[in-house]
Parts: C-alpha cells; sequence; structure tokens
C-alpha cells in the first residue's frame, strides 16, 4: 500500500480553482519533487497533506486514513513540515522552537533529543539556547529542519525549504536533507520551482501546471526527453546553463 | 512653592481617588478591548465596526461625554428602579472607559495584522489549535504593541479623570476647578502637578513592562506589573481608610459664592459633630438631579434657576408665590426639602462701567436697547439659553453685535478691558461695588427673582441634627454681606481670601 494517496483532488479559492482533480500515489520511502511555476498549485496540493488546506472534494489519505479526519495535532506529528518564511516563533529559543510539536501533544522533549537533532542538522548543540534572531538565513533553516523532525514523522514535507538561502548553503542544506531522508528513512515531498534542484535530489519529479498534474518521471526519464512539452521547457533551462557553462570553460 | 507644597498633604485622599478611578477605566478598557481585539483578528466586519465605534467616541470632548453618561444613567432608571447611580464613579467609569478602549483595541488589532504571516503559518502547520495559536503565538508577540496602547491610553485617562469633578467622581479636578474659580493658582497648580505626576509615574512603570515584554526580560515585566500593583494599592488602602460611615456631601457650583456658602454649611455642621465631605465644581444641571438622588446631601439653589429649569414656568407671581410653589413642588416630586430662604438674592443684572453707561447715555434697560446694534455682551456660559435672557431680551427688543461666553469669574475682566461692554453681571456679586459698577434698571420687571435657598436632600430631610445647625441661616445673611464675602474670594490684592476664610467671616458678619 502506498503510504500517500492523493483521490481526485479539488481545490478552491473562490470562483478560482487552484487545484484540479489530482490523482496521486506516494509509495514509502520516495523523495518526490513537486515542481512548477508560480500559482501552479502546488504548494496548494502540499497543504492538502497536513489538512492546512482541506479539498474542496476528493480525499487526502496517510497510510489508509482520511487527514481531515485525524485531530491537527496528531496528523502534524506524523507529518513534519519545514515552511518557505521558515516561520520560527521568534520570542522562543531554538530548543522551545524544535520541541514544539511535541510540546502540543503533551510530550517534553530532553534536552539530549534537541541536542542530537542539533547534530542531525549539523549545528552546535549549545544552539539550542538561542533566540531565532542571532542566526544566520541558512541556520534558522536547519532549526526549521530539525523542528519538523522532532516529533519523529513518517512523512517530510517541504516547501520551497532553500528558496531564501544563498547558493552555497541552499547546495549543502539540499544533500544534507537528502542524507536525513535517507539515514531516518524519511518519505519526502518536495515543493520547488528549481528543476535542476528538484533534477539533482528527488528519485521522482512530478510537474505542476495550472493545477493540474502533467508530468511524473524519474530524473533520468526526464533528462532524456519525457515528460512533455511543460516539463521539457523546465528541464531545458539548466540543460541550457550547464551547456553554456561548459562552452564558457572550452573556449579559454 | 511652598504654597503649593503645603497643600499637597490635604489632596491626598483626592489623590487616591483619582489613582482609583483611573485604574478601574483602563482595567476595565483592557478587558473589554483584549477579547474585541481578538475577535477582530477572525472577523474584517468586526475590526471595522469595533474601531469606527472607538474613533467615534474619541472625537467626542471627554467634558461632554461624561456629561452624556448623566442622562443616559437618568433614563436607565426607568428600566432598572432607583438604584442606579447617576453621579459619581459609575458614570465618570464608563465615559473614562470609552476614553481609553481606542488606543488599547488600535494597537491590539494592529500588532496582530503586522503579525508575521509566515509565523502564523507555521503555528498551523505544527499543529496549534487556535486557542494554543492565540496564547503561545499571536499574544506573546502582540504583547509589546499591545502594551504601548495600554500605556497612551492610561496618560489620557489620568489626564482626562480631571473632568470627572464636573459629575460629582472626586478627582484632582477638584482643587483644578476650586482654585480656578476662587482665582487660588496654588491650588490648581498643586492639582496640575499630582494629576501630571501620577501620569508620568504611569507612563514610567508601563514603559517597563512594555520594554521587558519586548526585550524579553521577565523580571523587568515583574517589576513594573508590581509597582503599578503597589501604587494601586495603596491608594485603596488610602480610600479604605478615609471611608467609614457616609459623610454628609456639600455641593457647590462653579462660582464663588458657592465655594463659601458650602463652607459656611459644613462648618456649622462639623461644629454640630457631622462629618462633611464638598463636591466642588458640580455643573448647575447637575446639582439638582444630584440632590434629588442623594448622591449629594446640601446645596444651596436660586428660586429663578429651579422655577424655569424644572418647574418649566415663565410667568412670574411674585417672589412669595414663587417660594411657596417651589418649596411644595420639591417635597412632593423629589422628597427634597427646603430648609428655607438664607435672605439674600442672587439675580441676573445687567451691568456697565460707569464710564462707558455716561458716554453712551444708558442708565435702564430700554435706554441699552438703543445703542445696543453696536455693543458686545457678555454672559456665563448658561446664560443666553435661559428663559431670562429671552424674557429680557423680548421684553426691551435688544439686539446685540456679538454676544460670547465667558466664565463667571473672568466676566468682570472682559468688561473692564473693554472685551464686552455690557455684562450679565449678578445682583450678591462684591465686583459690582468694588468696580463701582452701574446695574441697570429693569421697568419693565421682565427678569425673575433668585432668592438663595437653603436645599436637603432626601436622605438627610428629617435629620434633626443637621436642622438644628442649619436652622440658623435661615434670613441670616444679606446681600452685602454676602457681596462682601464674594469680593473677598474674588479680589486678586493680599486682602485676598479662601472660600473657608470669608464663610468664617460671613457668619461673624451675620451675627451667628
Amino acid at each position: 500500500m502506498p503510504l500517500l494517496c492523493l483521490e481526485e483532488v479539488v481545490c478552491r479559492f473562490g470562483a478560482q480553482e487552484a487545484v484540479r482533480s489530482v490523482s496521486l500515489s506516494i509509495a514509502a520511502g520516495s523523495f518526490v519533487a513537486l515542481v512548477g511555476a508560480s500559482g501552479s498549485g502546488k504548494t496548494t496540493l502540499l497543504k492538502t497533506v497536513n489538512a492546512l488546506i482541506r479539498p474542496a472534494a476528493g480525499r487526502v489519505l496517510l497510510a489508509g486514513e482520511d487527514v481531515t479526519r485525524l485531530p491537527p495535532a496528531r496528523l502534524r506529528r506524523r507529518v513534519g513540515y519545514v515552511f518557505q518564511g521558515i516561520g520560527l516563533f521568534p520570542h522562543m529559543t531554538v530548543a522551545q522552537n524544535i520541541a514544539i510539536g511535541p510540546r502540543l501533544a503533551g510530550e517534553r522533549l530532553p534536552p539530549e533529543r534537541i541536542a542530537r537533532l542539533l547534530e542531525l542538522v549539523e549545528l552546535d548543540p549549545a544552539f539550542a539556547r538561542r533566540m531565532p534572531d542571532q542566526l544566520s538565513g541558512g541556520q534558522r533553516q536547519r532549526v526549521g529542519v530539525a523542528r519538523a523532525l522532532a516529533g519523529g514523522p513518517e512523512m517530510l514535507l517541504m516547501d520551497e525549504p532553500f528558496g531564501a538561502l544563498d547558493p552555497v548553503t541552499r547546495d549543502s542544506l539540499g544533500r544534507k536533507v537528502r542524507d536525513l531522508h535517507e539515514s531516518l528513512g524519511l518519505t519526502t515531498v518536495m515543493v520547488t520551482h528549481d528543476m535542476a534542484e528538484a533534477l539533482l535530489l528527488a528519485d521522482r519529479v512530478l510537474v505542476m501546471e495550472r493545477g493540474a498534474l502533467v508530468a511524473d518521471e524519474s530524473p533520468r526519464a526526464l533528462l532524456a526527453g519525457a515528460g512533455g512539452a511543460a516539463a521539457q521547457a523546465l528541464v531545458a533551462v539548466p540543460r541550457q546553463q550547464a551547456a553554456r557553462l561548459a562552452a564558457l570553460e572550452d573556449g579559454r | 512653592m511652598s504654597a503649593i507644597a503645603a497643600l499637597l498633604p490635604a489632596l491626598m485622599p483626592k489623590l487616591a481617588a483619582h489613582v482609583l478611578i483611573s485604574a478601574s477605566a483602563i482595567g476595565l478598557a483592557i478587558l473589554i478591548a483584549l477579547p474585541l481585539a481578538v475577535w477582530a483578528s477572525r472577523s474584517r466586519l468586526v475590526a471595522r465596526l469595533a474601531l469606527g465605534f472607538a474613533s467615534l467616541v474619541q472625537t467626542i470632548p471627554a467634558l461632554a461625554l461624561l456629561a452624556l453618561f448623566f442622562p443616559l444613567l437618568l433614563s436607565l432608571r426607568g428600566l432598572f428602579g432607583e438604584g442606579v447611580p447617576t453621579l459619581g464613579f459609575l458614570p465618570a467609569l464608563m465615559a473614562l472607559t470609552l476614553y481609553a478602549l481606542l488606543p488599547i483595541l488600535r494597537n491590539a488589532v494592529t500588532a496582530r495584522a503586522r503579525l508575521d504571516p509566515g509565523v502564523l503559518e507555521a503555528a498551523d502547520g505544527v499543529g496549534m489549535t487556535g486557542w494554543q495559536k492565540l496564547v503561545l503565538v499571536e499574544a506573546p508577540l502582540a504583547a509589546p504593541f499591545i502594551m504601548a496602547g495600554i500605556r497612551t491610553a492610561s496618560v489620557w485617562t489620568i489626564g482626562a479623570a480631571t473632568l470627572a469633578s464636573t459629575i460629582g467622581q472626586p478627582s484632582l479636578g477638584d482643587p483644578i476647578f476650586a482654585g480656578l474659580q476662587t482665582q487660588n493658582w496654588a491650588l490648581v497648580l498643586a492639582g496640575c502637578l499630582l494629576s501630571a505626576g501620577i501620569a508620568l509615574v504611569a507612563d514610567g512603570l508601563i514603559g517597563l513592562i512594555e520594554a521587558g515584554l519586548a526585550r524579553r526580560k521577565p523580571w523587568l515585566t515583574g517589576a513594573g506589573i508590581g509597582a503599578v500593583a503597589l501604587g494601586i494599592c495603596a491608594a485603596l488602602a488610602a480610600q479604605g481608610a478615609a471611608r467609614q460611615e457616609r459623610p454628609i456631601v456639600i455641593a457647590a457650583k462653579q462660582f464663588s459664592e458657592q465655594y463659601i456658602l458650602a463652607r459656611l454649611i459644613g462648618a456649622r455642621l462639623e461644629a454640630a459633630g457631622l462629618r462633611v465631605e464638598y463636591r466642588d465644581g458640580l455643573g448647575s444641571a447637575v446639582v439638582h438631579s444630584a440632590l434629588a438622588s442623594s448622591a449629594i446631601d446640601i446645596s444651596v439653589d436660586y428660586t429663578g434657576t429651579i422655577w424655569a429649569n424644572y418647574l418649566k414656568r415663565s410667568d412670574n407671581p411674585g417672589r412669595e408665590e414663587v417660594y411657596r410653589t417651589i418649596r411644595a413642588w420639591e417635597a412632593e416630586t423629589h422628597g427634597i426639602r427646603v430648609l428655607g430662604r438664607l435672605g439674600f438674592e442672587n439675580a441676573y443684572a445687567f451691568a456697565m462701567r460707569p464710564d462707558r453707561a455716561r458716554a453712551l447715555g444708558v442708565a435702564r434697560l430700554d435706554d441699552l436697547a438703543r445703542v445696543a446694534p453696536q455693543l458686545v455682551i457678555g454672559g456665563d456660559p448658561e446664560f443666553f439659553e435661559r428663559p431670562e435672557w429671552r424674557a429680557v431680551r423680548d421684553a426691551y427688543g435688544l439686539s446685540f453685535r456679538q454676544s460670547r461666553n465667558f466664565a463667571p469669574t473672568f466676566m468682570y475682566d472682559a468688561l473692564a478691558s473693554g472685551e464686552a461692554d455690557v455684562i450679565s453681571a449678578y445682583t450678591s456679586d462684591g465686583r459690582i461695588a468694588a468696580d463701582g459698577l452701574v446695574v441697570l434698571a429693569d421697568p419693565r420687571q421682565a427678569l425673575p427673582s433668585y432668592e438663595a435657598l437653603l436645599m436637603l436632600s432626601p436622605r438627610i430631610a428629617r435629620d434633626e441634627r443637621v436642622e438644628r445647625a442649619l436652622a440658623p441661616l435661615v434670613g441670616a445673611i444679606s446681600v452685602e454681606a454676602m457681596r462682601a464675602a464674594n469680593y473677598a474670594v474674588d479680589r486678586k490684592d493680599g486682602a485676598k481670601l479662601t472660600p473657608a476664610e470669608a464663610a468664617a467671616e460671613l457668619a461673624r458678619a451675620a451675627g451667628l
């Protein structure tokens, strides 16, 4: 049985249809990238998974259970979420931020566990007592990832997780997340508009256009030309950039 | 400076009352504004309505807002019975609370609207319920801004609370208004300094709480809250110590004669072993209703005022008939006891500077009608609304170039400086004689009589000790003695007396 199953999910904002009847299943252990231009509906679709948005029609099943019927606090412990805006609580220490999910479920996270989570995202355990405004952007998003992992989730949802970071931090944190995905046995869905990032990190790439799923391929198949015009238009960008960089090197 | 310092100890009860009314109003405003702000953050309509209403209230002058609660509460008596207080703490609390609402509400709503949407999304994303989000995220992040709103509201409220004097709530407005009327500037300054002092202290302490919240230093917040609580407790203790059996409350309207007579009455009651309290600076319209509801116990009012304002009569059946009618009417409709007439009259009269009167050839009101279109008339704030004015105006066909309002004590200065050519003077006013003014004759008898009446509230109407102490005042005060006492308080040179001193002088002159 797939871990996550979307059945003809429709989302509307007023008269506008943001997601038009998307069906999809994701096997446990896969790393899926959801790619598309701004306004294509990818963030909306992602938010239906942890019930931040309720679909107007259709169902979202997590291990066979309808997510809209699960108590929010319990659902969100099983589904870690990394936000585009990072969204650390500015009035709480790093440790309090990390421990917030379990705290809401009535559990106290011991300091050793917080130190372990900080180590997982390659931060010094001494950071636990710092406030978010004392951290760099990259460090903050590492805390964001640690917070998403604190409840011991089965699934990790990431919405443009590296969007606000500089290219070097972006690359290293991307690899780190991929490593964590492997070592913790997670199922990960990452929303991004950067096809290069999707191709390099994911083992399955979904392309969305105007609310509909238009391609569902492996990175290798996409690079080989599969997936249709919309997907190929997105693949063309990093491919051409790579070619121009290669030409620059050769021409020297 | 030393004159002010000497006044301060006596003002401590007013200070305590001022702190308590301000703190109660701010506390109540917080209790109303914060839940309203939470609701407003979840409904655009509520936000618009609540902020619109609070802004509207803010456009009403504080004094008018305070005055408006009196008729409002009076009408509520029809619904809830006579137990509804119409004066004093309740209306002051309601008006000041409304006034304090806007800054708190506006800051709370704005603070919530400005919270980082990413942080709010994260609160949902980690699984917070609506209540958890409010308590764990929205409230702590908005707290410094809300505190800034409370700080603004506190400074406003402490300032506006001085105006609560006009509706019978003791506050630091009492010395300010009393001092203004009797031109006792030390008293005015003492009241202002204390009120400004409370405002500064409150501003500083709430600023401390605000800084503690903003910099996440709980000890700073705690220290601020502790100091505020300590101040309020001290005021409560001071007031608790002062309150035993309710004293006899003597009211004074906003002019010198009233202050003097209040002290004269108070001194006699104290000599008889009764405890008294003064409510100075009450609005004229408020005094009568306050007496009827026993919110105050003793007032001196005038036959002409009651005849026109409360019996709504405009005829003039002669002074004896007017007195008998009023006496019976008060007893029957309000349970107020008219103990008797003090003996003098404080009627309206028209007065001019002698040089002006001579130059214009004016000795009587019909002479005045001839030259009125070139003249400016000055009157006290209520004069031009009164039926007497209309009666005189119509009887003589008076039409002035301009009419201006002055506080009673400043009217004579306006006449002296030429800002007014003729003023509505009072017959008992000492400055008529002191300034050598000409009082214009009233050949058509358009001006009604204004005999001073000693009035007792229903609460003490049958109190024998009060009756024994005050009976000697009936018929004892001549208009000359009253003029002399009034002048002693109104004059500005070294022979100026306080109302209490003038009252003692008056008692001697009247042979009491």
